[in-house]
């Protein structure tokens, strides 16, 4: 037993951790809720403890369960801590300990487990079904009471964007490169299903300025939420499909526009053992992958229209902390006309959207959404500038929640650079 | 624990009396080794609570651990015997500064990093730098009198505190010194209190003192062929009539592992580099550091290498700042000593490590404050193997014990805690000990505030990383 826990979780990586703390101010769950066990020193030490059989695996699950898998200790760590393979172990673990029927496994399958896995659902779901399907799911919350007044998702839904309804890849792509660089789309399936305009936008952004843009129809969901959620085979199942379908073309690079999915599709290589074939096909595939804030970072805009805005900019923590995409999309936020970049304190600090956290966690994500919204407040702006479709959803969530939904507009960075550019939707 | 005393806990803390495993698995680790598991913690926001606590612990004889962001390299907060553990870290409501006194008050969980940036928002400065100090708190800097790089020019924590409010160990409040610089009235308890590592009485709000920020750095690099020389040119800067305001000094196994891991463009072949700065009027600062060239050039040493601009002052500090991420190697743990030696012996304590490291077949680079002596040979271990743990065990000892041969100190800023409490006689001698305990019994003759720590238990010898 001792040995097979040990080696189900990363137990080898817990001895990096010298438990020195540096992860502490950073970490948004140790800010909110003020105890160590929620601060990565202190999961890394409970999954340690487990590991060790000292405490039961249920023992860890409060503290594990609550991590927004921000990642931005690893950012900070001075011992390269692979804290992200120490919390999915523990994740696992704790999935395979759990028993049947618990609300959160509800949440998943009706929410992506089918729906992500299936373009044709999630087209339906973009076509107003999502309503419907969000209902089911709070239906069963309810029962469970986990969350209790309907109105914490009522808040949610509010947040939620008008959709634009996606439009179908075109089944004919050309396979022959005709520009001096290529990039394969990688569109994703919230953002699709949520916003597809966004992604319309990036991708004759891309074409205006001279990039070949092609947007296959083979490519399937990257596999994040169900990575998160613990489980193995779907997400290494998903990750073969999208490695075998962009590795077919020529492509420089493989763009999206979305923080999250980027920093999966950026380690798929983690889910193959090294010296395979499929390592080595994973390797080409994450080597090619690159946040939309990159490609636009290589482009000599032309910037037609001012943006007269004050803005901040609330980074995707999978952006920065996994991708390590940190200067691109400030430098081309601050060569923007017209706009008034001001920098808010503890800009880097998560959100609380972190995939389905707000869901499953709804009043712990409102006290860390509470945190980032005093920073925004303070630095009075009327635009945020966001770069995942998640943290989109939180921050418009956030505004709400403050009553300033008419002093303050969310806007994704590649809506900001359209219209400064001139690319016009539709 | 006592059931009553747990009720007494929990009917003025609340919520923040922490008692599930899950919690108390939390408290009982620190920067340093072994864990261990407290019968609950009280998260305490107030002297009043703390006070409450302390007279609860007297009552039922119970341990009381203090701790702050138990960054500690000694096992200070550890709570070796059980009890309380009284967390300070979210007590950081009071921090204010009185810039016409030069002076900050502040509440113990206040991060020592949030004390220098207020001081500096006021053109003040607060020296004392541990390298932890964006994470640490004061109450901790204060209970082990934490040091840092500054202290060849500026001294220590202790030199920086002019008053305490303090619960003593039958729960009484009282305050030490004041809000002078100058001040003989009675004992030196604030000095007494400072670096007792939380075993006479409960630090629950400390006065420190600032002084004007200094207006520009520079920075120089200096190489050296041989350990010797490099011994001999700390000296030799300190006597040439500069004050430089850090030292700091890196082995040849230091510099190569900065190489490897950040491609830094640094000699390979050099026995170690010197980085010091000086701090103060831009003007003088040039002139410093040509006295410094010219005091060096006497004993034959030229290769000086000095920062043109901020930048590149910037990059020669981050060799300094690579070290602690590149000595590690994944799966392996860090073991951070701090034994200190008189100024001119430090090319022997070089010496002797390397001997050690040899002996022993282990992983060691050396690196540290070298103004002031203070080395931290850092030895990098796999803790899954209990041979190389032996082996870390003994030259860990080996170390101290030549450290005092040469008539330096166990600790020069970490503290004895559960560390190097069995060397502790080696240094001050059976009757030093009797003496400090003598106090220690005085003032909490029950023995409940930090149990197990400082003094070695009888027939404890050695040194002992691993606690099961």
């Amino acid at each position: 037993m001792t040995e097979t826990l040990i080696d189900k979780l990363d137990y080898r990586a817990t001895f990096d951790c010298v438990q020195c703390g540096y992860c502490l101010p950073v970490c948004p769950t140790y800010l909110a809720f003020k105890k160590e066990k929620h601060s990565p020193r202190g999961r890394i030490n409970l999954v340690k403890m487990a590991a060790e059989e000292k405490i039961s695996i249920e023992d860890m699950r409060e503290g594990i369960d609550l991590c927004l898998g921000c990642r931005a200790c690893e950012t900070i760590c001075p011992t390269n801590v692979r804290y992200g393979d120490i919390l999915m172990s523990a994740v696992e673990v704790l999935e395979e300990n759990k028993s049947t029927g618990v609300i959160e496994k509800g949440i998943r399958t009706s929410a992506f487990g089918i729906a992500l896995k299936h373009k044709k659902v999630l087209r339906l779901i973009n076509r107003g079904l999502y309503a419907y399907q969000l209902s089911g799911v709070q239906g069963l919350v309810n029962k469970k009471n986990l969350l209790k007044p309907v109105d914490k998702f009522n808040q949610l839904n509010k947040a939620m964007p008008d959709v634009v309804l996606s439009r179908r890849i075109s089944r004919s792509v050309n396979p022959f490169r005709n520009k001096e660089m290529s990039v394969g789309f990688f569109q994703g399936c919230i953002m699709e299903s949520f916003f597809a305009h966004i992604n319309s936008l990036a991708m004759k952004i891309m074409k205006k300025n001279g990039i070949q843009v092609t947007n296959i129809p083979t490519q399937t969901c990257c596999g994040a939420l169900q990575h998160h959620a613990g489980e193995a085979d779907r997400t290494l199942e998903l990750a073969m499909k999208n490695i075998e379908a962009y590795e077919k073309y020529d492509f420089d690079y493989i763009v999206n526009t979305i923080g999250g999915c980027g920093a999966t599709l950026k380690e798929y290589d983690k889910l193959f053992v090294p010296g395979t074939n499929w390592h080595d096909r994973a390797r080409a595939f994450t080597d090619k992958v690159r946040d939309i804030s990159q490609i636009m970072a290589m482009i000599e805009f032309d910037f037609s229209n001012e943006v007269n805005r004050r803005a901040v900019y609330q980074p995707s923590c999978h952006l920065e902390n996994v991708q390590k995409v940190f200067s691109e999309p400030l430098d081309i936020i601050r060569k923007i006309p017209g706009l008034d970049y001001v920098e808010m304190n503890e800009k880097s600090l998560c959100c609380g959207s972190a995939g389905v956290y707000n869901i499953l966690h709804f009043d712990e994500s409102m006290q860390i959404l509470d945190m980032k919204m005093n920073n925004v407040k303070q630095t009075r702006p009327d635009l945020i500038i966001t770069s995942n479709p998640g943290c989109h959803i939180q921050m418009k969530l956030g505004v709400e929640r403050e009553g300033l939904s008419r002093e303050i507009e969310v806007r994704h960075i590649v809506e900001v650079v359209a219209e400064a550019c001139g690319v016009m939707e539709g | 624990m006592n059931n009553n005393a747990m009720e007494k806990l929990k009917n003025f803390m609340g919520d923040r009396l922490l008692t599930e495993i899950d919690e108390r698995v939390s408290y009982g680790y620190d920067g340093s080794f072994g864990q261990y598991l407290p019968d609950c913690v009280v998260q305490v926001l107030s002297t009043e609570e703390v006070q409450q606590t302390v007279c609860i612990a007297n009552e039922y004889e119970i341990p009381l651990y203090a701790r702050g962001a138990s960054t500690s390299l000694s096992g200070g907060p550890l709570p070796v015997h059980g009890g309380i553990v009284l967390d300070f870290s979210q007590w950081h409501s009071k921090l204010e500064i009185y810039p016409e006194d030069l002076i900050i008050k502040a509440s113990p969980g206040v991060i020592t990093g949030d004390i220098h940036k207020l001081a500096e928002s006021y053109n003040l400065m607060y020296p004392p730098d541990p390298s932890s100090s964006s994470i640490c708190t004061i109450g901790g800097n204060l209970a082990e009198n934490a040091g840092g790089p500054r202290g060849v020019k500026y001294g220590v924590t202790k030199d920086y505190v002019i008053g305490l409010e303090i619960v003593t160990a039958d729960g009484k409040v009282l305050k030490t010194g004041g809000n002078t610089v100058k001040n003989v009235t009675g004992y030196d308890l604030t000095k007494l209190i400072i670096g007792s590592e939380g075993t006479l009485a409960i630090i629950t709000e400390a006065t420190l003192r600032l002084i004007p920020k200094p207006l520009d750095t520079r920075t120089a690099m200096i190489i050296f062929d041989d350990l010797y020389t490099a011994g001999q040119s700390i000296s030799k800067i300190l006597t040439s009539g500069v004050r430089p305001s850090k030292m700091e000094i890196l082995d040849r196994n230091a510099i190569n592992k900065v190489v490897d891991y950040a491609g830094l463009d640094l000699p390979r072949e050099a026995a170690a580099i010197l980085l010091v700065e000086v701090d103060g009027d831009p003007d003088v600062l040039s002139k410093e550091l040509d006295i410094v060239q010219e005091a060096l050039k006497k004993i034959g040493v030229d290769d000086i290498q000095i920062a043109s601009d901020k930048e590149e002052e910037a990059r020669l500090w981050q060799v300094r700042k690579l070290v602690s991420p590149a000595i590690v190697t994944s799966g392996y743990t860090k073991i951070s000593e701090d034994a200190t030696v008189p100024l001119s012996k430090i090319p022997d304590m070089f010496r002797k490590i390397d001997e050690i490291k040899r002996k022993y077949n282990l992983n060691i680079v050396v690196f540290g404050h070298a103004g002031d002596g203070n080395l931290h040979p850092t030895i990098n271990t796999n803790m899954r193997d209990s041979d190389e743990v032996g082996r870390v065990e003994d030259a860990v000892e080996e170390i101290f014990k030549y450290a005092i041969e040469l008539g330096g100190t166990l600790s020069g800023e970490h503290g004895i805690g559960t560390m190097k409490k069995a060397f502790l006689a080696n240094e001050i001698s059976d009757d030093g000990v009797l003496f400090q305990k003598a106090i220690k019994k005085a003032l909490d003759p029950k023995n409940i505030l930090n149990p197990g720590k400082i003094f070695p238990e009888p027939g404890e010898k050695r040194l002992v990383l691993q606690n099961d």
